[in-house]
């Protein structure tokens, strides 16, 4: 029987059959195996990133022998910590045909992973509050529409009518002068694209291992060729390292360092109301950007903590700068209760572009500096990581991702992309 | 929120200051290798743990400093001056 037969689908049929029986014949979505003593890939960390690239390890590659260490729950770092956004508006070559890959991906994934990852293409709005801002607007979206991304410049007056909640009043303190919108970006369900990847990945043959942290790597001469755990010695072909914001913790301890300073990056939701607002708003002024969620609450992101931090839960004094420009952007919404705060802990590198490439101890590979933005980039992410894990050479699209470039100085600088300030 | 103790002005909020971050890097000298040159702007140690940081009291005297802090607590070890030797802390 071929792998994909095994996986116990998932329909409108399935789902009548299940209700007349009383719900008692689903299973659960994965297995939860114990660990092997040898694979092909070792992927540790089992967030987005690494579940990605053990399904398209399996899928595209035919990689058989796959493991997933977690060492603690299934997207319970950044994967489940974010705002859900996916977008591709960035402004290098590299970058947008990056970017624009993970957007593809996600556009059919939900299909793909036979898993609603719920998403909803409801647009991102990116504010102008300034004639200088209107000049960067006009230049982003340039940008994009050059390298062949759907991007328009909106007017004041478009603008109000996509949003007519804010602050359109003669005093408003950021004033909205005009903006630009992605109309093919929008949100995904964050637990639910780690839970298809992980149902996808384990109907292919992948083990995924939580509760298992990664204590230390196993070496023969130079090379890596396994990881010790918690739950005992792993051997592997290759070890690829998916951990955002503890990638500087694991290369430490396989003795390098990385361009990667980790800093907080903080999140909240309000109490569920009626809809209010049905597209992405991000207001790189005041550096907060806000959604509604398919439950109501209203999502709330905002700035990194700017100093080095592994506290999953954010300083108030950002707290309370978000909120303060939150307020003052949607007035009518300031009586709102906050139900829920937190932060993840992000892996920021100096040009706000990632890291997909050999690590400088052989045996290791890098998929790590997602800073701020990983979610979106998670099945190119994945895809991309798998081309690597599988080859041992970088995908043709993230030949410039590698960490050569610290010293080439061949930066691909997308801090004006990132949507917020580092 | 921290309370981070200027050498000069003493406990002030965290908003006054701003964190310029690893401390201690020497500058290699200028024959040095592309290599080693990305390594020195561009490379951190980034622990989970005790870490030793530049930080500059913006809104107060205008003066750097080093703390000695840990990014997981935020426990602030030790406070010393940019030109004091990195001192003995323990975790």
């Amino acid at each position: 029987m071929s792998a994909i037969l095994s996986m116990d689908r998932y329909s409108l049929f399935r789902l009548l059959r299940e209700g007349l029986g009383g719900h008692t014949g689903w299973k659960p979505a994965w297995r939860t195996p114990d660990p092997k003593p040898e694979y092909d890939v070792v992927i540790v960390g089992g967030g987005g990133h690494g579940l990605a690239a053990a399904y398209y390890l399996a899928r595209e590659h035919g990689v058989g022998r796959v493991a997933v260490l977690e060492k603690g729950w299934l997207g319970g770092g950044n994967t489940g910590r974010n705002t859900q956004i996916v977008r591709s508006n960035y402004l290098y070559p590299e970058s947008a045909a990056f970017y624009e890959l993970s957007l593809k991906l996600y556009e059919g994934l939900s299909k793909d992973l036979n898993f609603n990852v719920m998403l909803s293409q409801r647009g991102i709005v990116t504010l102008a509050h300034s004639r200088h801002d209107l000049d960067s607007v006009a230049r982003w979206a340039n940008a994009m529409i050059v390298n062949g991304i759907d991007a328009e410049v909106l007017t004041r007056q478009q603008v109000r009518d996509l949003i007519p909640a804010m602050n359109w009043g003669p005093d408003a303190r950021y004033p909205v002068l005009g903006g630009f919108i992605q109309r093919r970006a929008g949100m995904a369900r964050h637990d639910a694209v780690a839970w298809g990847y992980a149902r996808a990945a384990d109907a292919r043959g992948v083990d995924i291992i939580q509760n298992c942290e990664v204590t230390g790597f196993l070496r023969d001469g130079g090379r890596v060729v396994g990881v010790e755990t918690s739950r005992g010695t792993i051997r592997a072909g290759r070890v690829g390292l998916a951990v955002a914001g503890h990638s500087g913790v694991l290369a430490a301890m396989a003795g390098f360092r990385l361009p990667i300073v980790s800093y907080a990056l903080q999140a909240m939701v309000s109490e569920p109301i009626k809809p209010v607002l049905d597209t992405v708003v991000l207001s790189p002024s005041t550096g907060v950007y806000v959604s509604q969620s398919p439950k109501g609450e209203v999502v709330v992101g905002g700035a990194l903590d700017l100093f080095p931090s592994y506290a999953q839960r954010g300083s108030f004094r950002t707290t309370e700068d978000v909120i303060a420009g939150f307020c003052e952007m949607f007035p009518g919404l300031r009586r709102l209760r906050m139900m829920r705060q937190w932060a993840g802990i992000t892996d920021v590198v100096h040009d706000s572009s990632p890291i997909i490439g050999p690590a400088p101890v052989e045996g290791l590979y890098l998929n790590c500096g997602w800073g701020t933005g990983g979610f979106k980039a998670i099945p190119a992410g994945g895809f991309t990581f798998a081309h690597l894990l599988a080859t041992g050479t970088p995908h043709p699209l993230t030949t410039g991702f590698g960490l050569d470039r610290f010293h080439t100085g061949r930066m691909i600088d997308e801090a004006a992309a990132a949507g917020i300030a580092h | 929120m921290m309370q981070i103790p200027c050498p000069w002005c003493g406990p002030r909020d965290e908003a006054e200051f701003l964190c310029g971050g690893q401390t201690h890097i020497a500058r290699p000298n200028l024959e040095s290798s592309d290599q080693e040159w990305g390594r020195y702007l561009f490379e951190r140690d980034n622990p989970k743990g005790l870490h030793f940081e530049r930080w500059l009291h913006r809104m107060g005297c205008q003066q750097w400093f080093n703390l000695a802090r840990d990014t997981v607590t935020h426990e602030i070890k030790a406070v010393y001056r940019m030109t004091d030797p990195k001192p003995e802390v323990t975790e």
